[in-house]
Formats: C-alpha cells, sequence, structure tokens
C-alpha cells in the first residue's frame, strides 16, 4: 500500500449536486413588492425547468479563464509563426463581414437572458442562464479582439476599421441584424428560447462555429479555429438551457400551437439566414479545392440532417408537438437542387460596391471543384464569374448595373432579409394595404401569419411585428451610387477610393474609386413593385418567377 | 511562385502600400482618451442604434409593434444627449473579468480548503457560528437578489457600454453569492449540528431581516433599468451592504476566532469599489448633462429620497446583529456613522446633496 499526497489531505467536499441544489435555493418568492414585469410572452410556463449542467461559477470561472489562455497564447503563437505570411486574403477578406455580424448577435444572447431568465418559476435554470449571460459577454469581445487583431497584423485593414458602423449599413449584414434582433425582441419564449438557444444555438451554430473554422484553417488562418472553437465549447451549456427550458414550455398542452409555429419559422429563417452567409463563406471565401472535403451541402446534411433533425426535432413528435418535416426537407432542396447558396454568394458578388471588403472572382480551379460537388454548377454559374473576374478593372461598367452580363437585381424578403434569388420560389402577398415581397411561401407565412396578433384563431399580442425600412434597397432609392457609397462611408482614407474592390489586388492603380462607379442610379425593387398596376405587377412576378440567364462572357 | 490569393504573395501586414494599407484602428467612435482602449475598442458600438449606423431603422418591434424596438431611450426616466459617452473606469471586458473572477475563487477555494485543514471552523466561537448559519446565511440571499435585479437591468440600457458594465456587476454578485452559499456549507460539514436553513429562514421571517428584504424586493421590482443600477450601487450598497459585510463580518471575525470569513467577503469590497466607479461616472455624466441635467438630478434626487428611506430602515433592523457576538470589537453606531459618511461623500461627488 502507497501513501500519497492525496490522501494525507484529502477533506470531505460537497458534491456537485448538493451544490447546485444550494445554489438552487437561494431564490425566493418576494412577498413586499413583486419582480419587474418582463417582456411579453403568449406562452404559460408553469413547471420550473432543471438545470442539466450542474456547474457552478466556482468551477465556471477558472475552466473559462483556462480556455482564454489557450486562446490568447494560440494568437500570439500565430503571429509569432508569421500566420498572415501564408493566410489566404480571399478568406480573411470575409471575415470583415462575418465578423463585423456576430458580436450583435453574441451580445443580444446576454441581454436575452434576463428575458428568459425571469419567465420559469424556480431557481434552477436560473444559474443556467447567468452564465450563458456572461458567456455570451466573453463571445462578443473575444471576436471583437480577434477582428482587431485581423486589423493589426492583415494586409489590407480598410473595412475591419469601419466594422460596427459598416454592421449597421451594410446591404449585407442587414441580414445579421435579422439574426441578431431576432433573439431579443418579440415574444421571449419564440426570440430568446426558440429562436435563439432551440434552434439557433442547438442546430446552426454547428455550421457557424465548427464547419466554418475547419475551412479557416485549410486556408491558413488558425486563429478563427482557437477563437471559435472555444466559443462552441460553451454551447452545449447553452443547449442544455434551450431543451430544459422547451421540455418546460412542453408540459403545457396550450404551448403546443405555439411551438409548432416557433419552430418552424425559427428553423426555417435560421436556415435562410444561417445558409446563405456561411455557406458563401465557406464555399467561395476558400482557395481550398480538395474534392475529399466535405461540401457545405454535404456538411449541412450531417449538422442539420442527421444530427438536429433527426435527434433533436424528430423526438419531439412524442410530446405532442408538430414537426414539419416538409420544411426540413425543402430547405435540403433549397440547398442542394436549388441553388441557394451559390445564388446567394452571386448576389453578394453583384453588389460589391455597397459593401466594404474584397470579393475576388472564382476561377477555373474553383469551377472544377464546384462543378464535382453541385453538377451542372458551371452551365448557370460558370460565365457569370467570368464576367465578374472581366468586369473587376477600374474603368469597366460596374457589375451591378452592367447590363451585358443579364444579371436581374434580386428582390428582398421581407421576413429574413435575404434577397429572393430562387426566382420560382417567390411570393408576393399585402400587409395593412402594402405589397410585400418574400423568398418563400414559409416566409410569407412567416411575416403574415406567424408574426402576427392572432395565430389560428388564437390571440398572440405578445408576438413581435417586422419594422423599418427592411429593404435595404429602399433607404437608397434613387440616389446615385457613388453618393450612396459616401453616404454608407465605405470609402478609404483619402476620400475617393473604396473599401471595397471586386479582386486581391493591394496596388493603387487596380482600386477602385468613386469617380469609377458614378453615373449609376440605385434602385429600390419594392417601391417599383408597389408603384405598379396589378397588371403589370402580376407580369412582373411571372417574368422574375421565369429567372434570368447569364450571357455568355468571351 | 505565389503562395496565397494575394497579389503579392502575402497577407502579412505592411506587404504592400496602398490607399487605406494603414488604417489599423477603429475609426467609428471618439475614443475618451487620446487612444481608445483595449475595453472601447471590444466594447463601442456593439450595440448600435437608430441613431449611431441603424440607416434601417429597428426592424422588429414588440407586441405587434406597440412596444417599441429591440432598445428604447424609455427604459429609464433619465435622459441623456448622448447615451454613448459613458465608459466604464474598471474598463472590464472578458478576459478581465474572467481572470478577476477565476482568481477571486481560486483565492477563496484556497482559504477554505487550508483553514479546513487546520480545523479551523471548530475554533469558531460557539456564538459565531450560530450568526453565520442565521445572518451570512440570509445575507447570500441579499446578494443573490442584487445579483439577478443587474441581470434584469443589463438587457435595458441604451449602449453597449452601459449594459456590460450592468452585466459584470451581475456577475460579480452572483459569484458572491454563491460563494457564501458553498463556503458556509462546507464548513457546515465540519461542525455540529449546523443547520444550513436557517439563513433562508431568517431571510423570510427573522424581523431582522425584512427590512432588508423589503429594500432589496424594491430594487428587484423596479421597472427602471437605472433606477435598479443607481438604487444598488450608490444607495443600498454603501448603507446596508458594506455596513454588514465590512462593518460586521469581515470587523467582528477575527475578534470570535473566525479568520475565514473575512477573505471570503473580502472579494465583494473590491468588487464594489470598481461597480462604485463604474456607477459615479455614469451618473455623474447624466446629472451633469448639458441638455436634461437639470430633469436627471430631480430624478436621481427622488431616486436617493426612496432607497435611502428603505435603506435606512434596513440598516438600523439589523442593528441586534451587532450585540449578537460575545467578542464585539466594532460597534453599530461607530460602523453606521462610517456608512453615512460614505454616503455623504458619494452623494456630494455627484451634486445630488
Amino acid at each position: 500500500m502507497t501513501l500519497t499526497l492525496n490522501k494525507i489531505t484529502s477533506q470531505r467536499g460537497i458534491s456537485v449536486g448538493e451544490a447546485t441544489k444550494k445554489i438552487s435555493d437561494l431564490g425566493w418568492n418576494p412577498s413586499y413588492v413583486q419582480e419587474a414585469s418582463t417582456f411579453p410572452t403568449d406562452y404559460k410556463i408553469t413547471k420550473a425547468p432543471r438545470d442539466p449542467m450542474k456547474q457552478v461559477l466556482r468551477s465556471y470561472f477558472p475552466m473559462q479563464e483556462e480556455k482564454d489562455n489557450r486562446v490568447y497564447g494560440a494568437l500570439d503563437a500565430a503571429l509569432r509563426g508569421d500566420m498572415f505570411r501564408n493566410v489566404q486574403p480571399r478568406w480573411v477578406e470575409w471575415m470583415k463581414l462575418f465578423l463585423a455580424i456576430i458580436p450583435f448577435p453574441e451580445i443580444s444572447a446576454a441581454r436575452s437572458m434576463a428575458m428568459i431568465a425571469r419567465l420559469a418559476p424556480g431557481e434552477d435554470l436560473r444559474t443556467g442562464f447567468t452564465m450563458q449571460m456572461v458567456d455570451e459577454f466573453r463571445h462578443s469581445t473575444i471576436q471583437m479582439n480577434l477582428k482587431k487583431w485581423y486589423m493589426e497584423n492583415y494586409i489590407d485593414p480598410a473595412g475591419f476599421d469601419i466594422t460596427e458602423e459598416a454592421f449597421g449599413k451594410c446591404y449585407a449584414t442587414t441580414i445579421g441584424r435579422q439574426f441578431g434582433e431576432g433573439f431579443i425582441t418579440g415574444d421571449v419564449m419564440t426570440s430568446a428560447c426558440m429562436y435563439l438557444t432551440v434552434v439557433a444555438e442547438t442546430a446552426f451554430t454547428n455550421t457557424l462555429f465548427v464547419a466554418m473554422p475547419s475551412e479557416a484553417a485549410r486556408n491558413g488562418d488558425y486563429a478563427l479555429p482557437t477563437v471559435f472553437l472555444s466559443v462552441q465549447s460553451d454551447e452545449s451549456r447553452h443547449i442544455g438551457n434551450g431543451h430544459s427550458m422547451l421540455m418546460a414550455a412542453l408540459k403545457e398542452p396550450e404551448n403546443h400551437l405555439l411551438l409548432e409555429r416557433d419552430l418552424r419559422y425559427a428553423f426555417w429563417q435560421n436556415h435562410a439566414i444561417v445558409d446563405a452567409a456561411i455557406g458563401t463563406l465557406i464555399e467561395y471565401g476558400t482557395t481550398n479545392r480538395d474534392k475529399d472535403k466535405e461540401s457545405y451541402a454535404e456538411m449541412w446534411h450531417r449538422w442539420i440532417f442527421e444530427d438536429y433533425y433527426r435527434t433533436y426535432m424528430l423526438p419531439l413528435e412524442k410530446y405532442g408537438v408538430k414537426v414539419h418535416h416538409d420544411d426540413v426537407q425543402e430547405a435540403w432542396n433549397r440547398i442542394t437542387k436549388k441553388n441557394y447558396v451559390h445564388k446567394i454568394a452571386q448576389f453578394f458578388a453583384v453588389g460589391w460596391p455597397v459593401n466594404f471588403w474584397r470579393i475576388e472572382a472564382q476561377t477555373e480551379k474553383d469551377f472544377e471543384w464546384f462543378e464535382h460537388k453541385y453538377p451542372g454548377w458551371y452551365a448557370e454559374f460558370g460565365d457569370f464569374w467570368k464576367w465578374y473576374s472581366k468586369l473587376s478593372k477600374p474603368g469597366e461598367t460596374v457589375v451591378t448595373f452592367n447590363e451585358d452580363t443579364g444579371y436581374v437585381y434580386p428582390h428582398r424578403c421581407w421576413s429574413s432579409l435575404v434577397p429572393c434569388v430562387v426566382r420560382e420560389d417567390i411570393v408576393v402577398d399585402q400587409i395593412d394595404g402594402q405589397w410585400h415581397t418574400f423568398a418563400h411561401e414559409l416566409d410569407r407565412w412567416t411575416a403574415v401569419s406567424a408574426f402576427s396578433d392572432e395565430y389560428e384563431g388564437r390571440p398572440t399580442p405578445a408576438m413581435g411585428k417586422f419594422s423599418g425600412k427592411r429593404e435595404w434597397e429602399s433607404v437608397y432609392d434613387g440616389w446615385d451610387l457613388a453618393d450612396a457609397i459616401k453616404d454608407l462611408n465605405f470609402v478609404r482614407e483619402d476620400g475617393e477610393t473604396l473599401v471595397a474592390q471586386p479582386h486581391l489586388r493591394f496596388d493603387n492603380k487596380d482600386m477602385w474609386k468613386l469617380e469609377h462607379v458614378r453615373g449609376h442610379t440605385l434602385r429600390s425593387p419594392l417601391n417599383m413593385l408597389r408603384a405598379m398596376s396589378d397588371t403589370d405587377r402580376d407580369a412582373h412576378i411571372a417574368k422574375y418567377r421565369e429567372g434570368f440567364t447569364i450571357n455568355p462572357c468571351n | 511562385m505565389v503562395a496565397t490569393s494575394s497579389s503579392v504573395g502575402s497577407g502579412a501586414a505592411g506587404a504592400a502600400t496602398f490607399v487605406g494599407s494603414t488604417s489599423r484602428r477603429y475609426n467609428y467612435f471618439e475614443p475618451r482618451g487620446k487612444r481608445a482602449t483595449h475595453y472601447e475598442d471590444v466594447t463601442v458600438d456593439v450595440q448600435p442604434d437608430p441613431e449611431r449606423y441603424l440607416i434601417q431603422d429597428w426592424i422588429i418591434e414588440f407586441e405587434g409593434g406597440k412596444g417599441g424596438g429591440a432598445y428604447t431611450k424609455d427604459s429609464t426616466a433619465a435622459r441623456s444627449s448622448n447615451w454613448h459617452a459613458f465608459r466604464a473606469p474598471d474598463q472590464e471586458w472578458e478576459r478581465t473579468h474572467y481572470q478577476r473572477q477565476s482568481k477571486i475563487e481560486s483565492m477563496v477555494q484556497s482559504v477554505i480548503t487550508n483553514a479546513r485543514r487546520a480545523g479551523a471552523p471548530r475554533s469558531f466561537d460557539k456564538n459565531w457560528q450560530m450568526i453565520l448559519q442565521k445572518h451570512l446565511g440570509a445575507w447570500k440571499h441579499a446578494e443573490f437578489g442584487l445579483g439577478t435585479s443587474l441581470m434584469q437591468a443589463q438587457r435595458y440600457g441604451y449602449s453597449q457600454m452601459i449594459n456590460n458594465a450592468t452585466l459584470t456587476n451581475s456577475s460579480y454578485k452572483m459569484r458572491l453569492a454563491q460563494d457564501i452559499t458553498l463556503y458556509l456549507a462546507e464548513i457546515g460539514m465540519d461542525l455540529e449540528a449546523w443547520d444550513d436553513e436557517l439563513g433562508k429562514k431568517c431571510w423570510l421571517e427573522d424581523p431582522i431581516w425584512q427590512p432588508t428584504r423589503e429594500a432589496i424586493e424594491t430594487i428587484m421590482g423596479c421597472e427602471d433599468y437605472l433606477e435598479q443600477y443607481f438604487a444598488i450601487n450608490i444607495v443600498f450598497e454603501p448603507l446596508v451592504g458594506e455596513l454588514i459585510r465590512s462593518g460586521f463580518f469581515m470587523q467582528a471575525a477575527a475578534a470570535n476566532n473566525d479568520f475565514i470569513t473575512p477573505p471570503v467577503i473580502s472579494a465583494a469590497e473590491a468588487d464594489y469599489e470598481r461597480n462604485l466607479a463604474n456607477t459615479v461616472d455614469l451618473i455623474y455624466l447624466l446629472a451633469n448633462d448639458e441638455q436634461y441635467g437639470d430633469h436627471n438630478r430631480k430624478l436621481f434626487k427622488g431616486w436617493l429620497a426612496k432607497h435611502r428611506d428603505l435603506a435606512d430602515k434596513a440598516a438600523i433592523a439589523l442593528q441586534p446583529i451587532w450585540s449578537q457576538p460575545h467578542s464585539k470589537p466594532v460597534s453599530f453606531e461607530d460602523v453606521k456613522a462610517v456608512s453615512h459618511e460614505r454616503i455623504s461623500q458619494i452623494v456630494t461627488e455627484l451634486g445630488l446633496s
């Protein structure tokens, strides 16, 4: 028998289960003054949810500090290893978009914890929500730090330097706003539980924070995986919080209709937004064309279809919630058969002058990979990217307004704010007597039926409403393109050169200036639609559904 | 051969010179000082609003459009000509927050572990053991109530800087509430007839604690996030929080053979110094706002009167606790005078006296 230090010094401690039990007893029912009324919900939650993670702050803070130490150590090591000498600018440029968006949804998630924490009775899960609140604060500021690090060390800092301003203004980041504001606005259960934790975190953080870092590493960027895999390691706790709250909501049969509504809305809109953005980043921001690696579609099937749909969504049927299997199938069809991601990438490229990062043309090497992974891709998109490359030189007519290409600028979806790129699926409908455009029938259902003060005969006064100048194009309707870019502040320090460029040539002689884009007038497709007669509108939509053909580029 | 997609064969800063190639600072906000601090870089404008960059306005509204957008200035009765001017003096962001919280947890755990190993809890004065069970046990609920109030408050502020300072304040309070809970449970394992439930019973039923509970529940019930932040750090903490933490537990413990409780509690006093600095800075800005200063000072004086009344009653009700230990190294009147001096300094600093 050996004597160890542990045996000499060990003492009886409190078990994790006992510790969490005592901590969950910190709360009480106020009797002098009731807690402030919180944000509204149409759900009824009477069952106290349980905290499945059973973690206390005593172990949480040291664990998180250790994770941070690894992250910051890795960033230092990346600089010492001269990471940026070998990083792919095509990739880092897209990080200007991604990292402009993501800190806002993250901190919104922190705010939403305040909304959800008071909704459920009992204190058990409040500890879990508290840790998630601090986690989200971590994510937001660690991502801002990463972005600052790129800005300080990457060849072209323009775009990173205006990041949060750009987030509020850009024609592409508007999609991210819908994502982030969706976490904190509207019915509390709809926003903070179903949209955020049950769908965004449980399903789509896998593509956001796992699939994307893999692609970063393939492009010589070891910083993004370091930060985002650390972020993702917090998500399992958040998924537990969401599931526990969902289970509490399921106990009340009267919630089931709303759960069906919200699962439907949240899944479809997460698909529309996350797949548009992350699909494009992964497929078009990479230079790695290894045919053995998974495409975004293949990853989606693994993470969303197999993991989430089969193991998380489907079992909800046992509890009495109707799951719309067709929606999942339709999302899959959009990605694999309707070229959703490719059409979004095409849209981002067409609008390059009003963004704040560089988008490089796809090349022959890229074409071969796309055709291998998505048979038929070249026939539909090959000529477009040739046009894009050809029109990337200053002095050419900017691709956004170049009618030679055959591209037709799309309508914007009033629900997801993603353009209606799958042309055959566009739907129009009226809200408050005004025409609106939707990318899909489910988007129309979201705005008209789900975000309404009544759902299938049941009053839903707590539900949010889509508002504001949701169609980005309407903000600059009638503006000269150059004036709009100047107003957006997407101009470099000389007051002339655009932040965005349609290439990766780091030389003043190749860079576009305001003078190169002046003379084109931006138009709001929605305003134009609303000005049409009924006959003209029907004809316009019918033609829109037929799509367009890119002209051959020689 | 060019290894990267870059036209110059490298993606590193300085590999090429062109317009914008040296723009390596966030340029969309005015730093408080000459140069932006790291805290400012990772915090400012992450929560934008229609006056700062959201050119499409809020895009979702509450309650069918009747409840306004994601953030509204009406979440507080205070007014500001620039909600984005505030910078938290503690400059907290995630890394500094975790470093500090983690160090505190390590310190607290080391103290408890080593003291228990030395058998220290068993040498506590018997009366003191009961005081810890009852009154430190009750106090943990007060800290928790403050933590949950701040967790609620961090949703509403009209800038990222205000909300993040409130969030870290909540995190500190939650940590302390849990630290006390686990501390009492652990020393309870070494002591005969220890009742871990006594603290909550006192909190809910003992007349000594009811005015404190009322003051806390009033803060929890506030619908104005800034009133919650103000009531906690400007009023309740100096008059009740510091009074009992520093003025009783930390000063009376050693005289009753307890050297564990003071370090467990001490971190909270340092937490408060930081949170007080943050709150004073924010309230000072609002009280001296060129456009709304008069309105705000009047409002703050109202909050001060409301919560001071409750806090004074709470403090007076706690007075019997000072008489309960065998060894009484400090009198209630003395520490009360210190707490009044403290709030007087704070209020004078803010121009609210």
